[in-house]
């Protein structure tokens, strides 16, 4: 799908082995839990069994009289006076007075070996008094609603609205009562989603070590280790610079890994225990419990229709719950919601809302999935009631370069207009239907984030390349980084190996988030090697005794501009290398930026199902991915964040969701329940790659990681409804819902 | 906790009944063993019956009887041709336990003594007349597989008995057997409702059958009607219908995490009437 220059680059867009490969396949990558210290200690903590109860007491003393047992801490081993944000942490990280969750931490403790932590654990006696509690997003904004915490809300929420709503967000633009006024179909529905979890192979795991003199180190598997060290100094107390954090091979992030949840504990528990190290790992159940899912939606959308198609008017009114904190992704999931189109009239409100559930944390695009559930959604039954062609009615008022976006901005360089139409060239277009198939479409957007980016690169004495970034590598930014770093330099791939490295080697990172890395980190690489390479040319220029401006660097090796530079035999980086302690020592180069010139993408998806009608089972039967990523560096890992994208929104379209009883316990903290897609559930996600060059990155890169995951909400709800004639606005589509339907219709 | 491997089941049975505390027995250990890492059950008398001579064994007498061991994994048991060809019904429950690996290790005993109404290979056994032989400080006794569980999680045995094999009935001419259960997804998953029948033809008519349903209620539901609505038939649309209308009938599923009472009882009707045909065609000799 490259439009142009097939042959411009050596090595970017090829797809040579990936450094962490050997690693993984042999089982020598270290993952969070691999990592040992002598003397250490093994944590376990305790969790609140009720959504919602007062800690009248907690009481250690028969656990702490076992024989190695060496700390338990509560929330009373914790600095007070955190405000803001460094509260919420600090609370979701250890109760305070009231478990606001079940699973919420309340104690914990470490002990010689793991088997003795659990089974001292069971020992402290912890004294609830159980508290009304609520986990649905509406009842939870009811006027009857249980208060989780007065005081929560910030200024933005109007009056009126129940203590729980913690925020309130309205924009738009246009009048809208005009555009609809002009519609000849206006229609309104209402949508709800469910909480899913990012759904990680690898549980959260940490070693944590912690002095007396408020020194500390921490091994951990996150996404972004200066915002573990930021978190944990600000809920310990401790200064920024004296924690120093390494993180670990990663198995999964997807957002969920960008923050803290438990890793505080073992710091405390560490210096609690005279300073020896303590790991603490996740068991799946925990992870389900007590760390971040997205959050779950109630949403209504209303849009007018011209009949032939074109869109004169959208409202939309979301409500999310995440959990017992502020921060559900309500305005995200507005921002994107209308993104794809152009519409004159536009006007949203959103309601961030507490509920007694999990503190939700980041998953893969947030917010955009429910958007385009509800959005995409409502289009689609909009374009089947007038007769119109789904996807051509996307190309009709599609988003393009230079138009106003949903939420604003005017769009830069995009590219949903060419996933569209290569969409529509794609033979599953043209893949003949059966009885109970259907077909449904559907495009969602992401931003790309710049961000706190530090990077330093370094020339080896042999003249190979190593490369320094702090953003953890959770889809293929370490090799495509150094095929970038490798194209830039002139040197072979296998020439530079790029490092994750800790937080005392580099300036602040964010972390691996907004779809950054190979942005980012990748942009501010270039800048490094470019300085290397100034610097090579500098002492080149040096020893031929000319202007440096009068060398150039060709094919990894320095040469004279031109014929009137002199006569010189190419200088190659090995040479120069080699030599570096003579001519002035150590060449390196850094770049500590927010880059700018951010790349967001498009994709359109399409997808054919067939449904059993009588057990209501739902068979993806093809699919494929169609996604713009400015250029891939290395299409093959490209192409792997297309497919996990779209496997996790088939899990969240279809089976995937947090199932509470009656009491707010989670019902199903375990794959066994909560059903992510396995192998076998799917077919060959089939991906194109539409190549539209980001003009702010110097190999035209865009974020690719998380927009795949939003149109497979809308588009596997729209073949459905194609499949059975029953169109269905509560996700998941389960098979009990579709036998429901199906019976009913049959009945009536 | 206290480990035990015997090398008899004389032994065993007089470990079991000299155990103080939780007992359990290990075979595969793809339930205690789980059960152990999620807390949900600590023993302190653990009886490995690996060591026992034949647990290993799958054989077919000279009558067409099989006797299986009880730590004959899945795995053995399809690779078996003969008694894929005998039972395809009762194999094919048992290789929808879990995953390969778990195929490995978990055997037909141990998913009957767990106890779950939607054990996979146990609707399979009952369809098939299966009987178990239970040793205990009284002695030896013949039961029927539907007379183990007792309820989710229980069995009927004694403390001090446990099952030293399992039998088949002589498969015979003219028979076949299938089991099929409905779960969201493809593999891994537990099943929401499961239907195992066992038809025996002469000439185009049923002349015996047995239809088993998994998790519509707290054990296994053998369901007579569902059976005597099709023996006599060549099992023509009137003949499924009541037969199906009868599997319904016979539902008192919950509704719970995985699904309704009313999708189970549904879905029952469903998988009965599928099951049904694929047996039938089983017993005519077609591949199926």
């Amino acid at each position: 799908m490259a439009k142009d220059n097939v042959n411009e680059f050596r090595l970017i867009g090829t797809r040579p082995d990936r450094p962490d490969g050997l690693d993984k396949v042999t089982g020598r990558a270290r993952y969070g839990a691999d990592i040992s210290a002598a003397n250490m200690l093994h944590a376990a903590v305790v969790r609140s069994p009720h959504a919602h109860a007062r800690i009248v007491k907690i009481d250690a003393t028969k656990a702490l009289a076992l024989d190695g047992v060496k700390a338990v801490v509560t929330r009373a081993d914790f600095p007070t006076g955190l405000t803001g944000e460094d509260w919420n942490l600090q609370e979701n990280t250890i109760a305070g007075d009231v478990a606001l969750y079940d699973g919420h931490a309340v104690a914990a403790i470490a002990a010689t070996s793991a088997l003795l932590a659990k089974d001292a654990a069971k020992l402290i006696d912890v004294e609830y008094e159980l508290l009304p509690h609520v986990t649905d997003v509406d009842k939870a904004m009811a006027p009857d609603a249980p208060i989780i915490r007065q005081g929560a809300a910030d200024a933005s929420v109007p009056e009126g609205l129940h203590p729980n709503v913690v925020k309130y967000i309205e924009f738009g633009h246009g009048d809208v009562d005009d555009g609809f006024a002009k519609a000849d179909l206006v229609m309104e529905r209402h949508y709800k989603t469910e909480a899913a979890h990012q759904g990680y192979i690898e549980p959260h795991a940490c070693l944590g070590q912690l002095g007396e003199d408020g020194k500390g180190d921490m091994w951990v598997c996150t996404q972004g280790h200066w915002y573990i060290r930021r978190m944990c100094a600000a809920v310990l107390g401790l200064e920024g610079s004296q924690l120093r954090v390494t993180p670990s091979e990663i198995g999964g992030g997807f957002g969920g890994k960008t923050t803290i949840f438990m890793e505080p504990l073992a710091l405390a528990l560490s210096r609690k225990a005279g300073g020896r190290p303590v790991k603490l790992v996740m068991s799946r159940s925990e992870v389900l419990r007590a760390t971040g899912p997205t959050a779950s939606a109630s949403m209504d959308v209303k849009l007018g229709m011209t009949k032939d198609g074109m869109l004169t008017a959208g409202k939309a009114n979301f409500r999310m719950q995440g959990g017992a904190f502020p921060g559900s992704p309500v305005d995200f999931a507005l921002y994107c919601g209308f993104a794809s189109y152009q519409i004159p009239a536009l006007f949203h409100q959103g309601y961030d809302v507490i509920a007694n559930r999990p503190k939700c944390a980041a998953y893969r695009a947030p917010g955009a999935p429910m958007g385009a559930f509800a959005v995409e959604s409502l289009l689609d039954e909009m374009c089947a009631e007038l007769g119109l062609d789904p996807l051509d009615v996307r190309l009709k008022n599609a988003s393009v370069e230079g138009s106003k976006s949903s939420y604003g901005p005017k769009f830069g360089s995009i590219g949903l207009v060419e996933t569209l139409e290569a969409a529509k060239a794609h033979p599953n277009m043209l893949a003949p239907l059966g009885p109970n198939q259907g077909r449904g479409i559907a495009t969602g957007y992401w931003f790309n984030h710049g961000g706190d980016t530090s990077v330093s690169a370094a020339l080896s004495e042999d003249g190979t390349l190593q490369v320094s970034v702090g953003t953890p590598d959770i889809g293929g930014s370490r090799a495509s980084i150094a095929l970038m770093a490798a194209e830039t330099m002139g040197i072979p791939y296998e020439n530079v190996r790029v490092n994750i490295v800790e937080t005392g080697a580099l300036g602040v990172n964010e972390p691996t988030h907004g779809s950054r890395a190979t942005f980012a980190s990748g942009k501010a690489t270039v800048e490094a090697v470019q300085g290397i390479i100034k610097e090579m040319c500098r002492r080149v220029a040096s020893e031929w005794d000319i202007d440096p401006e009068a060398v150039t660097w060709v094919d990894g090796s320095a040469q004279p501009a031109g014929p009137n530079a002199g006569k010189f035999p190419p200088m190659s980086i090995a040479e120069i290398a080699g030599k570096m302690s003579e001519t002035g020592g150590p060449i390196a180069g850094h770049c500590e930026t927010v880059p700018e010139g951010v790349g967001a993408s498009f994709g359109t998806h399409v997808v054919d199902v067939e449904v059993d009608p009588e057990t209501g089972y739902t068979k993806i039967l093809r699919y494929v991915v169609v996604q713009d990523a400015g250029r891939a560096i290395h299409p093959a890992y490209v192409e792997g964040q297309y497919q996990g994208g779209a496997v996790q929104g088939i899990g969240w379209a279809l089976n995937e969701e947090y199932i509470y009883d009656d009491m707010g316990r989670l019902q199903n903290p375990i794959f066994l329940d909560y059903r992510v897609p396995v192998a076998s559930d799917l077919p060959m996600i089939d991906t194109v790659i539409v190549e539209v060059p980001n003009p702010g990155h110097p190999y035209g890169v865009r974020g690719v990681g998380e927009t795949g995951i939003a149109p497979p909400l809308p588009a596997i709800a729209n073949a459905v409804a194609a499949a059975t004639g029953e169109r269905f606005y509560h996700l998941p589509i389960t098979p009990v819902k579709i036998v429901a339907a199906l019976n009913a219709r049959n009945d009536s | 906790m206290q480990y035990h491997s015997p090398t008899s089941f004389d032994a065993a049975v007089q470990l079991a009944q000299d155990a103080t505390g939780v007992t359990r027995f290990l075979a595969g250990g793809t339930d205690v063993l789980v059960q152990m890492r999620a807390g949900m059950v600590t023993p302190d008398v653990m009886i490995d019956v690996k060591k026992i001579p034949g647990v290993k064994d799958c054989v077919r007498h000279a009558d067409g009887r099989w006797v299986i061991g009880i730590a004959v994994s899945g795995a053995e048991l399809g690779a078996n041709a003969e008694l894929v060809a005998d039972w395809p019904g009762v194999v094919e429950g048992m290789e929808l336990v879990g995953s390969t690996q778990v195929q490995g290790r978990a055997t037909l005993v141990g998913n009957l003594c767990n106890g779950s109404p939607a054990a996979d290979s146990v609707p399979g056994l009952v369809a098939a007349g299966a009987t178990v032989r239970v040793s205990g400080p009284n002695g030896v006794r013949q039961v029927a597989i539907e007379d183990i569980p007792a309820g989710p999680g229980k069995t009927t045995l004694a403390k001090g008995e446990m099952i030293t094999a399992i039998e088949l009935p002589p498969r015979g001419d003219s028979g076949g057997d299938c089991y099929l259960r409905f779960i969201p997804r493809t593999e891994m998953d537990i099943a929401v409702v499961g239907c195992a029948i066992n038809v025996v033809l002469e000439g185009d008519k049923i002349t015996s059958a047995r239809i088993a349903l998994g998790a519509v209620a707290p054990t296994i539901v053998v369901v007579p009607e569902a059976a005597d609505a099709i023996i006599g038939t060549a099992l023509d649309d009137g003949a499924l219908e009541k037969m199906v209308a009868a599997v319904r009938a016979a539902c008192r599923p919950i509704s719970d995490k995985r699904g309704t009472a009313e999708f189970r009882t549904h879905v029952a009707g469903v998988l009965a009437r599928r099951a049904a045909e694929t047996a039938l065609r089983r017993a005519k000799g077609e591949k199926a």
